[in-house]
């Protein structure tokens, strides 16, 4: 079977999902969210245990190790992700026009799948318009659910921003992969790659601008500084699991591919070298700027935004590090784990602030007595970001620490170092919440959905799994 | 049949923890758990062979091949006594653990797992998962601090919990250094391995006093070395009794054990060089330390103190690199740890009879708690090492240790200045615990305290126990030496 038919699977069943939620009036909204989980789960299986061939027949496509990693991971993701918008359904309900009930979210259960589509390609990617064409499928389909909540000030504010910075950055990626190709002919990464000892000196600055303007686009995308500034408010207004897809996948997708670059580059020193000052320096900012600026927060999501940028400086730790052998490995562990972390943190954050009317920190007080269940879930995702061993985020660290020591980045280490300590205190503020403090005022018990119940207790247990057999994850890489 | 019961020292508390947090009733669970690991601990350490030396009861099975990371136990004489230790420290701390209101199961799982986290990292043979384990206690402890503690204890959580996470982040790059320096196909994690491969000078490479320096402060951040020690009083002053024993006694010691399991058999070159920075260090714990403590006017603050300053004493003996001072450090560890705990359950029963623990409240309490004021005694007599308890033994071995390494004929050098100031400490030390051990229990007594009732054997028998262990290897401290030496004297050669 070859590869492409899973992209277009998942692309098909984004588009049937949207025709039945236009033609099949009177079904229940549930049903197109329940569909979507069940197409999307045998995609996964059969991406574990179908006969994939990793020759596509495509030029430009590769189906190597870390894509169908990364396509695993996409798809869990998205299942997630639905899990959690039929938790959000009734907060989403307030906010969006409509004739019946249920207006709307049929389009907010479907689109994510077509999002998923387009991860799914940039993930085998490795022509720079097949990578332009699946980012832009990617942040089309973010520009619609970021200001999904049309009634809402603060979503249609994040929707705006969000879609004039992402044009912006598009903007960048396409004019750096114009130099790119005016000076190598080439616009397919392997060939870029083989051209590369040809190209004469004179050249060489031209081509450095194109491969620094193409790294801006994606600093935008994976939300490093200083291109960072639209994470908080967009992260904070848009509906909560758009935020966790946003934090989660657009991350994953933009390193997969900023990795795949700088691999291609690194190659030629008069480019490979300044390539990696440009990475150091931005590991640097994006780590002193997010895990600083997390100190402060009070409100659970924004904390969860300003995370995002913090763990992005761990991995473009890894990226600058690109020199080492394991630092794409380092990379794609340290990806798998943020996103099992970050997903436990968000799907709980949805449920919690659904039965306390608010998601900042404060509404945490006293978890530990309202439900023992989501606090101890939420305690395990908590461990896992600041890095507590035996849980998936810690081998992520360990990975990326090792791979900048081997590459002597002892900026950066010194920085991680810094930062980790930081952590501790930002992440473990919400526990000191959820078991320490008593709930100031609404004490009642929390109910938690079968199907939230069951995506929580198995995100736990893959935490830990990958936290103590970490064979296990590298099996997945094969 | 032994090299399973290894795994049951981690197992038994751990296990306990999680059946516990299932239901089960909290502290009838929670004793089996820790009596099960005393029991494997001890057959463990009689069953270590000393004539063979070595990793004795090594077993376990591989997680990541290419890697060569394994989950892997097994012991020395060292890590048999940590164990010993461990599980002692547990099951008192289990028992003398006051039953509280709330939450009484989330309480005991926590302990249990502190006790497991500390045997666990004891007992691996694995760089991975002796690290791991060791940070695992970290959550317990900062819920535990949280929740239950008493005085600031907000602060004391934190500070605990920041300055142990930095310290053992610093730690990992060091061990991540170093496990970088091994060639790239012969990369392990195993320690036993790492240990066989100091011989061909792997470790003396490029950057290895810096990463040295890394393991000294990671480890050194761990136990409380001066000047990274200010978490430390703080946080035994305000957490929970069986919090306060577990890590002053057992969890606190993973620092020294790591030095003395790690950093020096595997860089003694690096680490003569640093050594002038740890001699003067352990001064400063020993003497700035001593000072500041014979200033506090509550009793848990200066057992907390205390214990940061017997910290210079042990890390004299590993700083000596010779035989004697090397045993003597190995001892003090175990002999420091059961005395400590001992300490802190006493002041543990104090607080709960009177509700303070202040000099100037206190007085006179010896006549209506004839035994408490007696198991202090002995336990101060055995803090300020007097003969007959391991603590004095091992002191001197310390002492001896330092003298050894002068050249005959010369002036004095670092060591022995150090020495000097150790004596002193002993000094400072006799201050303190005696001025402590008057303040509460002789003199006047207010009217205050005379419905106070004693303890009874029943809940005192714990810190019996540990007295007369203390007691036991003063007299025969060469039960220990002898299982102890074989490892050492395979680097020390």
């Amino acid at each position: 079977m070859s590869p492409i038919i899973l992209e277009l699977l998942v692309l098909g069943l984004g588009l049937f999902l949207l025709l039945f939620e236009a033609f099949a009036e009177k079904q229940n909204r549930d049903l197109v969210a329940w569909l979507g989980i069940i197409g999307l789960v045998v995609v996964f299986l059969l991406l574990q245990f179908g006969k994939v061939s990793s020759h596509s027949g495509v030029a430009g496509y590769t189906q190597d190790a870390a894509a169908v990693f990364f396509k695993k991971f996409v798809v869990l993701t998205t299942i997630v992700i639905l899990v959690m918008s039929l938790d959000y359904a009734d907060t989403l309900r307030a906010f969006v026009h409509g004739t019946s009930l249920q207006a709307g979210l049929g389009e907010f259960y479907s689109i994510p799948i077509l999002t998923c589509a387009g991860m799914m390609w940039m993930a085998s990617a490795t022509d720079f318009i097949l990578i332009f064409v699946s980012l832009e499928l990617v942040t089309v389909s973010f520009y619609t659910l970021v200001a999904f909540m049309r009634k809402n000030a603060a979503s249609l504010e994040a929707g705006a921003k969000y879609l004039i910075l992402g044009a912006l950055s598009t903007g960048f990626f396409v004019y750096g992969v114009t130099w790119i190709y005016g000076i190598t002919r080439h616009t397919n990464l392997a060939d870029i790659g083989q051209s590369l000892s040809s190209i004469p000196a004179g050249n060489l600055h031209g081509l450095l601008f194109g491969v620094m303007l193409v790294v801006v686009g994606l600093g935008f995308k994976v939300a490093a500084a200083p291109f960072q500034f639209w994470v908080p408010d967009v992260y904070q207004g848009a509906p909560t699991p758009i935020t966790a897809f946003l934090s989660v996948g657009s991350k994953a997708v933009g390193f997969i591919v900023l990795l795949r670059v700088v691999e291609t580059f690194q190659r030629l020193p008069a480019v490979g070298d300044k390539l990696i000052v440009a990475m150091v320096v931005l590991a640097a900012a994006t780590l002193i700027y997010g895990n600083f600026a997390a100190l402060p927060q009070t409100n659970f999501k924004r904390l969860l935004g300003y995370s995002s940028i913090g763990h992005a400086g761990y991995l473009l730790m890894a990226v600058a590090s690109v020199g080492a052998f394991d630092a794409g490995l380092a990379v794609v562990v340290y990806l798998a784990a943020y996103l099992l972390m970050t997903l436990l943190s968000f799907l709980i954050l949805i449920i919690v602030a659904k039965h306390s009317e608010g998601d900042d920190i404060a509404h945490f007080n006293g978890l530990g007595k309202r439900s023992p269940f989501l606090a101890f879930g939420l305690l395990v995702a908590m461990m896992s970001l600041s890095g507590i061993p035996l849980t998936a985020g810690f081998f992520g660290k360990f990975l990326v620490f090792k791979v900048a020591y081997e590459s002597q980045q002892f900026l950066l280490l010194v920085l991680g170092i810094i930062t980790v300590g930081c952590g501790f205190y930002y992440y473990l503020k919400v526990v000191r919440a959820m078991y320490w403090q008593s709930a100031a005022g609404n004490n009642s018990v929390i109910p938690v959905s079968r199907l939230s119940t069951v995506t929580i207790s198995a995100l736990v247990l893959l935490i830990f799994l990958f936290g103590i057999f970490p064979q296990l994850g590298l099996g997945l890489l094969g | 049949m032994i090299t399973l019961l290894v795994h049951l020292t981690y197992l038994g508390p751990l296990v306990a923890g999680l059946a516990i947090l299932a239901g089960l009733p909290a502290r009838k669970t929670a004793i089996t758990g820790t009596i099960v690991a005393l029991v494997s601990a001890l057959i463990v350490f009689l069953g270590y062979d000393h004539h063979a030396g070595g990793y004795q009861f090594v077993s376990g099975f591989p997680l990541a091949v290419s890697w060569d990371l394994k989950f892997i136990v097994g012991v020395n004489g060292l890590n048999a006594t940590m164990l010993l230790l461990t599980a002692l420290v547990a099951l008192a701390a289990t028992w003398v653990s006051p039953t509280v209101e709330e939450y009484s199961h989330r309480y005991m799982a926590c302990i249990m797992f502190i006790a497991a986290a500390a045997a666990g990292a004891f007992a691996s043979l694995d760089l991975f998962f002796f690290y791991a384990f060791h940070e695992l206690a970290l959550i317990p402890t900062f819920l535990m601090i949280g929740i239950w503690g008493t005085g600031n204890r907000q602060t004391a959580a934190w500070k605990i919990t920041i300055y142990l996470s930095i310290g053992s982040i610093i730690l990992l790059v060091g061990l991540i250094g170093l496990y970088l320096l091994v060639p790239d196909q012969q990369r392990t994690f195993d320690i036993p391995r790492l240990q066989a491969m100091a011989a061909s000078g792997v470790f003396a490479g490029a950057g290895a006093n810096s990463i040295f320096l890394l393991l000294l402060i990671g480890f050194g951040t761990l136990v409380s070395l001066f000047p990274f020690h200010t978490w430390a009083p703080q946080a035994y002053a305000s957490a929970p009794v069986p919090v306060s024993m577990l890590h002053a006694g057992v969890l606190k010691k993973f620092g020294l054990y790591g030095l003395l399991q790690i950093a020096f058999p595997l860089m003694p070159e690096a680490a003569r060089h640093w050594t002038w920075l740890i001699l003067l260090l352990l001064v400063g714990n020993i003497i700035f330390v001593g000072l500041v403590t014979i200033a506090q006017k509550q009793l848990d603050l200066t057992l907390g103190y205390s214990s940061v300053m017997h910290m210079g004493y042990i890390f004299l003996g590993v700083v000596s690199a010779n035989l004697i001072g090397v045993d003597g450090a190995a001892l003090l560890m175990l002999a420091h740890g059961l005395s400590i705990a001992a300490l802190f359950a006493i002041s543990g029963e104090l607080r709960k009879q009177t509700g303070t623990l202040d000099y100037r409240d206190l007085g006179g309490l010896a006549k209506s708690m004839p035994l408490l004021s007696f198991l202090f005694g002995l336990a101060t007599f055995a803090s300020i090492g007097l003969p007959g308890f391991a603590n004095f033994a091992s002191e001197l071995l310390v002492f001896f240790g330092a003298f050894k390494t002068a050249t005959p004929g010369s002036v004095f050098n670092g060591y022995q200045w150090a020495a000097v100031c150790g004596l002193w400490g002993l000094v400072i030390s006799a201050v303190y615990m005696l001025r402590a051990y008057r303040g509460i229990f002789f003199g006047e007594r207010s009217q205050r305290w005379s419905s106070v009732r004693d303890v009874s054997l029943a809940v005192g028998w714990p810190v019996v126990m540990l007295v007369a262990v203390l007691l036991l290897f003063g007299f025969a401290p060469q039960i220990i030496l002898q299982a102890v030496e074989p490892g050492f004297r395979y680097f020390l050669k």
